[in-house]
């Protein structure tokens, strides 16, 4: 038992701290820090800094830019980007498409695709979910049919997040009807431009645009876009879903917002804080408490391991990060409270930019506990796999 | 960073389990030892002291093991996965560390080498009626011609009945709070005691004039280095709290597989798995808690820092409350009507959390201690 990071450790954190604080462009930090959305230019030329320092893809093998990092580095790396403001590296090319190519694309397709991955040259979409598969995604109903040296698909998917600036998307798509639904899918990448493949937005209660509905009408695939076999799709989703252990709690980010969250509780009053009221403090006091116990969690579960196979205690960090993630942003609207109305203030407001900003948060918040594995399906996976049941 | 156990801390596990287990894996047995007076085993109790068990947070040089407050940790742990009465929390860990942390060198070598032998059971008196965790003592200590006598009432005192050492605490004449040595049967002490709900024993102890010997310098307000050992305590017996979560826990997942209504088992019925998933939860949580807080507490004799530890033990005492009532209130709710019936032994984990916490402070008492700092500090970042 011993609490204080290796000194080799320690000095890395100080490392990583540095270069995220000073490298990193200034303007885009403060977006983040005052959670307003970013373009898609601010997330490119984050995810190039980074790429240019070797810090966009240390999860990835060494030959493809990798750091071969402890879990317990990965951890510190991605603790000190949200410290710091610093958008994370686009999840669906860093944590998702990038490390299923690298372990079971071909040669070809690795130098193809990984580098411009790496460095966000290529944006990934995601298409996985359908209208009628969200959490039972294998019943997914795309197609491919293979036809001469194409796969022609046909189907709709949906939620594809930030699919709008998308130029490729990873898709699961079934290309064998006859087989028991996990057994017939495949994982075929796609360009965006092909004919046939239509992009529509979904607004959400938010009043964003972050989500889209994709269409596939007759598009063209080149065989060659295959990742893998043919029909062992679900097991590449399977280990795109689970392969990540590190961050799937958003710790740092969630701290941050709570440390500002100190200073708008004083912002809104005139006098003093609302602080001094001993009901925010309690809150305030609950939400440290078991963010506290959240981020020791996610310390014991990379400290304590070394082999890269998820761990059946991700669920507990996804479940629990998310339920206070969405807690803090509850917190904010409360913080702001008459003046969260004002969430379609422009200039010449009096209302300040964080509580304009704290009612569509909180809303679009509500996405944290059904994304990436809704927490009823993190639960049945604690029931079933942790406890037997 | 390191969160494991290592080949020594296993092996003592090991140990007290093996010893534990024997005395208290059929329940049955647990029944009838807290039926009969003391409330505990003096046999299991010896059985830990010969192990090393009682001395374990104590000097060598006075008789204990020198070890630190994570085998102390370890110790209560199993002591709670299987409800052991032994009184380790109330009499090694809290009226030892006050022997620890306030007595002369002659006072720490006199009770904590009979505490470790397991001859010398020591109880704090501290409680009073009508006051709360952090209320000023009101029992009346006075001095004449540098002898010293106490007047008033404790209640409850956890085996204040059976205890060969009283330590009390004691307004002191000229204001503060002084700690006393006070030997069980001596001449102005009254003691009646009763069965409390956890199995253990209590007693109302009343001081008459009663003769008394300072612990420390005499005279001198301990009010400090006394709230320290509260703090510590409160740490510690969070580990007996995850002793409790864990076993509520290991017992609901097994009721779920093997009982079976409707005709099929209980583990069917996803109402049911996903109140386990959620107890799984809050035992993780609060063991990472736990686990540092310890490491905190580890580090404050070199640090100096008790303001830590303070804070620390409020972060464990509000975890340990919400978590641990949550986990022991659904495992019974999970098992059903067989929980509540006293032959059963998974609803006496409730009892026994219920105990402990009112003992050394509720969640609110330490959410309150919380809030009122959580303007004084940025965020709150769990690295030295």
């Amino acid at each position: 038992m011993r609490l204080e990071l290796s000194t080799e450790d320690a000095a890395f954190r100080d490392e990583m701290r540095t270069f995220f604080t000073t490298e990193v462009p200034k303007g885009i930090r403060e977006a983040v820090a005052a959670r307003r959305e970013l373009s898609k230019e601010e997330i490119v030329t984050t995810q190039q800094v980074l790429n240019a320092a070797g810090l966009a893809v240390p999860n990835w093998p060494v030959e493809w830019g990798g750091r071969d990092w402890s879990p317990l580095r990965r951890h510190i790396w991605h603790e000190e980007m949200q410290r710091a403001f610093v958008p994370l590296p686009l999840a669906f090319n860093a944590t998702m498409v990038g490390p299923v190519i690298a372990a079971f694309g071909s040669q070809e397709q690795k130098e193809r695709f990984l580098p411009a991955t790496a460095n966000l040259d290529i944006w990934w979409s995601q298409g996985f979910s359908e209208p009628d598969a969200g959490s039972d995604l294998a019943s997914l109903r795309t197609t491919a049919v293979r036809d001469g040296d194409d796969f022609v698909v046909n189907g709709q998917k949906t939620w594809t997040t930030l699919g709008q600036y998308g130029d490729w998307i990873f898709c699961l798509v079934r290309t064998d009807p006859e087989a028991k639904k996990q057994r017939g899918i495949s994982f075929l990448l796609i360009d965006m431009s092909t004919s046939g493949l239509t992009v529509r937005p979904i607004e959400l209660i938010d009043g964003g645009h972050e989500v889209n509905e994709v269409f596939f009408d007759d598009v063209r695939v080149p065989a060659e876009n295959l990742v893998g076999e043919e029909n062992h799709g679900w097991d590449y989703a399977k280990f795109l879903l689970g392969n990540e252990r590190v961050g799937v709690a958003p710790v740092g980010a969630v701290k941050r917002v709570l440390v500002q969250a100190k200073t708008w509780a004083a912002e809104a009053v005139e006098d003093g804080s609302l602080l001094d009221d001993p009901l925010v403090s309690a809150r305030f006091a609950e939400i440290e408490n078991e963010l506290l116990a959240l981020e020791l969690t996610a310390l014991r579960v990379v400290a304590n391991s070394a082999d890269g196979k998820p761990h059946p205690a991700s669920s507990v960090l996804k479940l629990t990060g998310t339920e206070i993630q969405q807690a803090v942003s509850e917190l904010v609207v409360d913080l702001a409270g008459p003046a969260s109305l004002a969430s379609g203030a422009g200039d010449g407001s009096d209302v300040p930019g964080w509580a304009r900003r704290a009612t569509p948060a909180y809303l679009n918040l509500r996405k944290a506990s059904i994304y990436g594995g809704s927490n009823e399906i993190q639960r049945q996976i604690i029931a079933r796999t942790i406890l037997g049941l | 960073m390191d969160f494991s156990y290592d080949d020594e801390q296993e092996a003592l596990r090991d140990a007290v389990r093996g010893l534990l287990g024997k005395a208290y894996g059929d329940f049955e047995n647990r029944r009838s030892v807290t039926d009969r007076d003391p409330g505990f085993d003096e046999k299991v109790w010896k059985g830990l002291a010969d192990m090393g068990a009682l001395g374990l947070p104590f000097p060598e040089d006075v008789g204990g093991m020198g070890a630190g407050l994570v085998e102390v940790g370890l110790v209560l742990e199993e002591i709670g996965r299987v409800l052991a009465p032994e009184p380790y929390l109330s009499s090694v860990v809290v009226a030892g560390g006050v022997v620890v942390a306030v007595g002369s060198d002659e006072q720490r070598g006199e009770l904590l080498g009979g505490l470790s032998e397991g001859t010398k059971l020591l109880a704090l008196a501290h409680a009073e009626p009508r006051r709360r965790w952090g209320s000023p003592v009101h029992l009346a200590a006075s001095e004449k011609d540098g002898s010293w006598r106490l007047d008033g009432v404790k209640e409850p005192v956890v085996q204040g009945a059976r205890a060969d050492v009283l330590v009390v605490s004691a307004a002191l004449p000229d204001g503060g709070t002084g700690l006393f040595v006070v030997a069980g049967d001596v001449d102005g002490v009254e003691r009646s005691s009763y069965r409390t709900h956890d199995g253990g024993r209590a007693a109302r102890v009343t001081f008459n004039s009663t003769p008394a010997v300072p612990l420390g310098e005499p005279g001198a307000d301990v009010t400090a280095p006394f709230g320290h050992t509260l703090d510590a305590a409160r740490i510690v017996a969070g580990h007996e709290v995850l002793g409790h979560m864990s076993s509520a826990l290991t017992s609901t997942r097994d009721y779920l597989t093997g009982r079976k209504q409707f005709g099929v088992p209980l583990k069917t019925f996803q109402a049911l798995t996903f109140r386990a998933a959620d107890m799984y939860v809050d035992l993780e949580l609060t063991r990472s808690t736990v686990l540092w807080a310890t490491m905190v507490l580890d580090a404050a004799p070199d640090s100096g820092d008790w303001s830590a530890v303070t804070e620390a033990a409020s972060r464990v005492g509000l975890q340990v409350s919400r978590a641990g009532r949550r986990v022991t209130q659904e495992a019974i709710q999970l098992h059903g009507g067989i929980g509540m019936t006293a032959e059963y032994s998974v609803g006496h984990h409730l009892s026994r959390v219920t105990a402990i916490e009112h003992q050394l402070g509720d969640g609110s008492f330490h959410l309150a201690r919380l809030a009122a700092k959580v303007g004084d500090h940025e965020d709150v970042d769990p690295l030295p």
